[in-house]
């Protein structure tokens, strides 16, 4: 059994120096994974059908950039539209008012409980169920009558699709974000005479934003990457972007490791903006807990014990 | 002269819980009334229904001649709108057993708040009222500090200090000293010594029997949903009357 022992036997008043437990496991795991690694990384360098030659040659070509640029739009409307719908039915749902209430739920129900792609694929095909859209009052006069077939571009059936699934998603965060905050909040701030709505802006949002900024942030990085699924209303966004140029040239490899390359890149940023917005809205967390300043601290202690036993 | 707070055949439910069974109250301008009992005796539920954060189910409740939480005309009566719920409770102050500061605010903003948004006062004037309210309870040093940096003692501080901001006609604090360390409970008792002595007019739902005793003008003990006896704290602590009384008061004392 390997345990520490402490040498206090010269001077017992001195700060006790404890030999670390050994943990061989840890040893052998770190090998078999390292060795695991090198296979790999040897395998993309020597396999010639990585192709990384039209990787590079294409990595940088006009069709993916305007791919990627159309990604980053789709993700960014999906999203701001996905928040304000979320709050919207965040409020409705948690409304004392029933038709309101179970208005939302049924909407939350429906999104969540059908599959994107789906939904995508539907309302692509809207004009086959609604052929004219009018826009009047309900039973009274019709203002214009629009070609559902003109009016449902890919575009804005990849947009209603991103963001009407989104919205649903949003509104259970932000809701679990108002229910985070505690009810003795609302009665200090109801003792104080604030009304319903001052105590939503002043108090209840604010603090719900801890709760609810961290999902939303982890919801931006995953519709970066769902916002793929519009490749299927063959929209060329980066996916279709490089399935157009593979479609030619048969690369399909080097080219999904492009689409790949940019997709990392972009969630890598989008990740490390979030770690940066969350940090900033919980001001009493330890400043030094990221990964590598953890990293650092360790391997400076360690060698200052390594020191130590010379 | 008439009550600053009347209840009348006060009842409160919670589903098939009956809370609050004919409760019949007064307290005069300017009075201490400290409500002490049992848990689950309903004192902190009758000081809830003070300042409409619950509402009553029979009976009548008022502060300063005004009936709380609803208008009566003729025998009807009527449901008060949020904005005059607010209004009502503006002028009663309410200080809670686990704080309920604003985590989000510092302490002069916690004091700030109330002034600013509801009575719509300038940011200075509210400011100025706000440093002075602080002072008092002894937190000059602590302006710009938030509820995590602070003890309890002076969170519950910065609350009476919040409370008091509003300029109530009428003060209640729900066991205010039960969420503290014994040795803070004294600073907060301070405070409201000295709340006394100006001649607040306070309703307290206390543990503390000696801060009862020489605070207090009156002393209500509840048990199961009714006052069971009331009257001077000296009176009631030393020679209680009744069988219950004698009871918990054998127990807390």
């Amino acid at each position: 059994m390997a345990t520490g022992t402490v040498r206090t036997s010269r001077r017992p008043d001195a700060d006790i120096k404890a030999i670390p437990v050994r943990r061989p496991w840890r040893w052998v795991a770190t090998a078999v994974v390292l060795g695991l690694l090198a296979l790999l990384l040897t395998s993309m360098v020597t396999n010639p059908r990585y192709r990384w030659e039209i990787v590079a040659r294409y990595l940088l070509d006009g069709s993916v950039l305007n791919g990627l640029l159309l990604t980053l739009q789709f993700t960014a409307i999906a999203m701001v539209l996905g928040i304000a719908l979320g709050v919207l039915f965040a409020v409705m749902r948690s409304s004392d008012n029933k038709v309101l209430s179970w208005t939302a739920a049924a909407y939350i129900w429906f999104f969540r409980g059908t599959p994107l792609l789906v939904q995508l694929i539907f309302w692509f095909n809207l004009s086959a169920l609604y052929p004219t859209i009018q826009l009047g009052l309900p039973f009274g006069p019709t203002f214009a009558t629009l070609d559902a077939n003109t009016l449902i571009t890919p575009f804005i059936a990849g947009v209603l699709g991103l963001a009407l699934n989104e919205g649903a998603y949003m509104a259970e965060i932000v809701r679990a974000g108002i229910v985070s905050v505690p009810k003795g909040q609302l009665e200090a701030a109801s003792s104080l005479g604030l009304s319903k709505s001052m105590t939503m802006r002043r108090i209840v949002l604010p603090q719900a934003m801890r709760v609810i900024i961290p999902p939303t942030g982890n919801n931006t990085i995953a519709m970066l990457k769902t916002s793929s699924l519009i490749s299927v209303l063959a929209i060329p966004e980066l996916l279709y972007s490089v399935q157009i140029i593979y479609g030619r040239n048969f690369q399909t490899i080097p080219l999904l490791l492009v689409a790949s390359i940019w997709y990392l890149l972009a969630t890598s940023i989008l990740t490390s903006v979030q770690t940066r917005i969350e940090r900033r809205f919980s001001p009493d967390r330890d400043p030094g807990a990221s990964y590598g300043s953890r990293l650092r601290r360790n391997l400076a202690a360690r060698r200052a014990r390594v020191k130590e036993d010379r | 002269m008439s009550a600053l707070v009347r209840a009348e055949g006060v009842h409160k439910h919670f589903g098939r819980n009956h809370v609050l069974k004919g409760i019949d109250l007064s307290l005069d301008e300017g009075q201490v009334m400290c409500l002490v009992g049992p848990s689950g005796s309903g004192k902190s539920t009758f000081l809830r229904c003070v300042n409409h954060l619950e509402t009553i189910n029979r009976g009548r409740l008022w502060v300063d001649g005004e009936l709380i939480g609803y208008r009566q005309s003729g025998e009807a009566l009527h449901e008060l709108n949020d904005k005059e719920v607010c209004r009502q409770r503006a002028r009663i102050g309410m200080v809670f057993q686990s704080f309920n500061l604003f985590p989000h605010f510092t302490a002069l903003e916690n004091v700030v708040l109330g002034p600013c948004l509801v009575k719509k006062e300038s940011k200075a004037a509210a400011t100025a009222h706000a440093e002075e309210l602080l002072r008092r309870v002894g937190l000059a040093e602590k302006l710009h500090s938030y509820p995590a940096k602070m003890s309890g003692g002076q969170q519950q501080r910065v609350a009476i200090a919040r409370a008091l901001a509003m300029r109530p006609r009428l003060m209640l604090f729900d066991e205010p000293t039960s969420a503290l360390d014994p040795e803070l409970v004294g600073e907060v008792l301070d405070v409201m010594r000295g709340l006394a002595r100006e001649g607040m007019t306070m309703i307290v739902v206390t543990h503390e029997m000696a801060f009862a005793r020489e605070v207090g003008d009156t002393l209500v003990f509840m048990d199961d949903g009714v006052v069971v006896e009331s009257g001077d704290p000296r009176e009631v602590l030393a020679r209680p009357r009744h069988l219950r009384t004698q009871a918990f008061l054998s127990k807390v004392l």
